[in-house]
């Protein structure tokens, strides 16, 4: 069968089995534009920004467990993707992006729209292509989705020169599988390693599972929770694990790192066995290197060699799927004889008395910590919540106790402001059923904005939860904590009147002042089903994250709220900012 | 510790510059980098010289491995290896000095293989160490230019 690059393109998502494409038309891809009006099964969604498009097939992706997919122009179209595509492979989340290239004739001569898209992405994503030829797009298409979607997944560029998609060639068919000699993602688990992580668990008698991301993305949840329940083992997940396993469990002490609980972070510096799941030790976890677990024998599970021993020595490793390899611990140590841990579970206990989660609420204001508390108990803590990036942030994860994976959509590897609410777009179109709830900031919110038009086109409606303090609250934080209160630019002056932005936009737009129409504010916004409704709440502009372990100090040297002994920072913290 | 490493990866565009890119991204340090195809013509072979501890080659190593474009690493430190470089240098001659720099020529076995009266253009190949022995044998004004291919390797088994 003869057809055009841009239809062997289309062909290839449709037997791909994508449903959904979130995307910007251009010159470059005006031919796949073409080809996608006449395709009757994949819904493309119009983003007004490229960013948003990417974020948006990135909250689709972290919702469904599917493949994101994007599609965007050449020059400015790419360049607008790059922060979504960079924030989807910090978090190794599956995605492939299409982008329109210029001619393959004129690449190199500074055309029209052109940038050299390879160059640009090569270090955000898992891999790139540019395909000059019309010939090469179903097998690339092909390798892109096997690659982004095995291993330790992450998005993948495909650049498609303009007369690829225009030339006509003989087409037959969407190849079945691919064979990559460079590429075998596929591992098997280790008898060996399992049996020396046995050995250590054994003998341990302060054990710890600290989980992450990699336990949602390799859909581990259950293998965790029933390793967790079999052992008796303390739990701790990160910012990017939550939910894998239930919070609100009693096994479960909450997240570890920079605003974790007390209990966490003790437990860890403490635990002379840490098993690591899916988990990266990134610096938000560790805190100062030097002072990070001092008595552990640290069991390293993941897919990715790299991973290991990258930040963390470590005493085993075993890589491999970490549904696997968690299947394989639970076999082996189901003959085995457990470690009591009974005096590991009373020290733990003991620490949970501080109630490092505890805060002052005051007359007349509204603390941030409310709000989350609140949404949790008017969506019966069974929403999906998307958050951008920041104090509200960090509140979210901490006062929303996720019992489901996938229902936490956050940039934890990047930090991307913005994120939050194409993410809750992608995310709705992903599980229509659920409540979608965007957690924000009055900062986070202005680089998105334009959303909100794309989710009155789509019908996606979602609830964005504006904590609104009047600053950039993170950087706020860290002024008063570490630059003696010098507020530079942090403040937010000239805010826009949300209530009106919002219907301006065609939603519905409420503004909450005072505590007590909170609850009855957040209750009438969500029986709007078919709307997406912004909630502008002020929240006290001072309130601060915390626990919080300042940077350069240990797990064990925590701040805790209400205190006057503030955080103190040393040069080598600082640098760790 | 110097190590060599010898990357197998496919012969497409852009491959080198994955390794490239991997290497300043990740602030990996890179003494030399030689690449050419190998018999395979769908293959290229690149050798690259690096210098690190433990934890860091550990890394390095891994990283490479990651790239879907590398089908294979070996560090040639590990194992028992050939490592060779080849060395283009122009030498000034005159008359007082020429029979000092043939005799050290004879000595390393380096070729000439340009002469005018005053310059000979000289090739040796053989491992670094030898290649900076040779340069250092003769006076900084008599070392004209310096070309180095940077080091390329096999195992030996
Ligand atoms: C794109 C981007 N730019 C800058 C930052 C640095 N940053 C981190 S948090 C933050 C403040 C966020 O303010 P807001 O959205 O109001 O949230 P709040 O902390 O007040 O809850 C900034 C500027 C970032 N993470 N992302
Ligand atoms: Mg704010």
């Amino acid at each position: 069968m003869k057809l055009n690059g841009a239809q062997i393109l289309v062909d290839c998502l449709k037997s791909e089995g994508v449903k959904h494409i979130f995307g910007y038309p251009g010159g470059a891809v005006l031919h796949i534009y073409d080809a996608l009006n006449a395709c009757t099964v994949i819904d493309h969604i119009l983003v007004r920004h490229e960013q948003g498009a990417v974020h948006a097939a990135d909250g689709y992706a972290r919702v469904s467990g599917k493949c994101g997919v994007s599609l965007v122009t050449s020059g400015p179209g790419l360049t607008n993707a790059v922060t979504g595509i960079a924030t989807a492979y910090s978090d190794s989340i599956p995605m492939v992006v299409i982008s329109g290239q210029v001619p393959s004739a004129v690449i190199g001569s500074d055309a029209f729209q052109e940038v050299d898209a390879v160059g640009i992405t090569r270090s955000c994503v898992k891999h790139n292509f540019l395909v000059k030829s019309a010939d090469d797009i179903a097998e690339t298409v092909k390798k892109a989705f096997y690659i982004a979607t095995t291993g330790r997944p992450g998005p993948v560029l495909i650049d498609i020169t303009k007369d690829a998609t225009i030339a006509e060639v003989e087409y037959e068919g969407y190849p079945e599988a691919i064979e990559m000699r460079s590429y075998q993602p596929e591992v098997k688990v280790s008898a060996e390693q399992i049996a020396k992580a046995i050995s250590i668990i054994e003998t341990s008698k302060k054990p710890i599972i600290y989980s992450g991301g990699g336990s949602v993305i390799g859909n581990a949840s259950q293998a965790l929770r029933k390793l967790t329940r079999n052992t008796g083992f303390p739990i701790t997940q990160t910012l990017m694990g939550l939910g894998a396993y239930p919070a609100t469990d009693k096994q479960s002490l909450g997240m570890l790192g920079m605003h974790g609980t007390y209990e966490s972070n003790n437990a860890m510096h403490d635990s002379d066995c840490i098993i690591a799941v899916g988990a990266r030790f990134d610096d938000r976890i560790t805190g100062n290197l030097e002072k990070f677990c001092p008595y552990a024998k640290i069991i390293h599970i993941d897919i990715d060699p790299s991973s290991v021993g990258k930040v963390v020595g470590v005493d085993v490793s075993i890589i491999g799927q970490v549904n696997e390899v968690l299947n394989a611990l639970i076999l082996g140590l189901e003959a085995k004889k457990l470690p009591n841990i009974d005096a590991w579970w009373k020290q733990i206990n003991d620490w949970r008395l501080v109630d490092s989660m505890a805060y002052k609420t005051k007359q007349g204001v509204i603390k941030p910590q409310t709000v989350i508390e609140t949404l949790y108990e008017v969506t019966n803590g069974d929403a999906i919540v998307t958050s951008d990036v920041g104090q509200h942030q960090m509140w979210a994860a901490q006062y929303y106790p996720f019992d489901k994976p996938r229902r936490w959509i956050n940039s934890g590897g990047l930090g991307t402001m913005g994120f939050g609410l194409p993410a809750a777009m992608g995310a709705k179109l992903a599980d229509p059923d659920l409540d979608v709830a965007c957690v924000t900031g009055d900062g986070s919110i202005q680089m998105m904005l334009q959303e909100l038009s794309t989710m009155l086109q789509y019908h996606t409606p979602v609830k964005i939860i504006n904590i609104n303090n009047g600053y950039l609250g993170m950087v706020r934080q860290w002024q008063e904590f570490f630059y003696d209160k010098r507020y530079s630019m942090s403040y937010m002056d000239a805010l826009p009147d949300f209530v009106k932005l919002a219907e301006s936009y065609g939603h519905i737009g409420i503004r909450v002042e005072k505590e007590e129409d909170l609850k009855p504010a957040l209750i009438e916004a969500f029986k709007q089903k078919d709307r997406t409704v912004f909630i502008d709440i002020v929240t006290d502009p001072t309130e601060n994250v915390f626990p919080m372990i300042p940077s350069g100090a240990g797990h064990h040297e925590m701040l805790l709220a209400g205190r006057d002994d503030m955080a103190s920072t040393n040069d080598s913290g600082l640098n760790l900012v | 510790m110097r190590h060599i490493i010898s990357v197998q990866l496919e012969n497409a565009s852009g491959a080198l510059s994955r390794v490239a890119g991997l290497f300043s991204a990740r602030g990996f340090n890179i003494e030399s980098l030689t690449v050419a195809t190998t018999n395979d013509p769908t293959l290229s072979r690149m050798t690259i010289v690096s210098v690190g501890d433990d934890n860091i080659i550990e890394q390095i190593v891994k990283q490479l491995n990651k790239l879907i474009d590398v089908v294979k690493v070996t560090d040639l430190t590990a194992t028992e290896h050939i490592e060779r470089e080849l060395l283009l240098v122009k030498l000034a001659v005159n008359n007082d000095s020429q029979s000092k720099v043939e005799s050290q020529l004879d000595l390393y076995d380096a070729k000439i293989i340009d002469a005018s009266e005053e310059v000979y253009t000289v090739e040796l190949a053989g491992k670094s160490q030898k290649i900076n022995d040779f340069i250092n044998a003769f006076n900084a004004d008599e070392v004209l230019e310096v070309s180095r291919t940077g080091v390329t390797g096999v195992c030996q088994k």
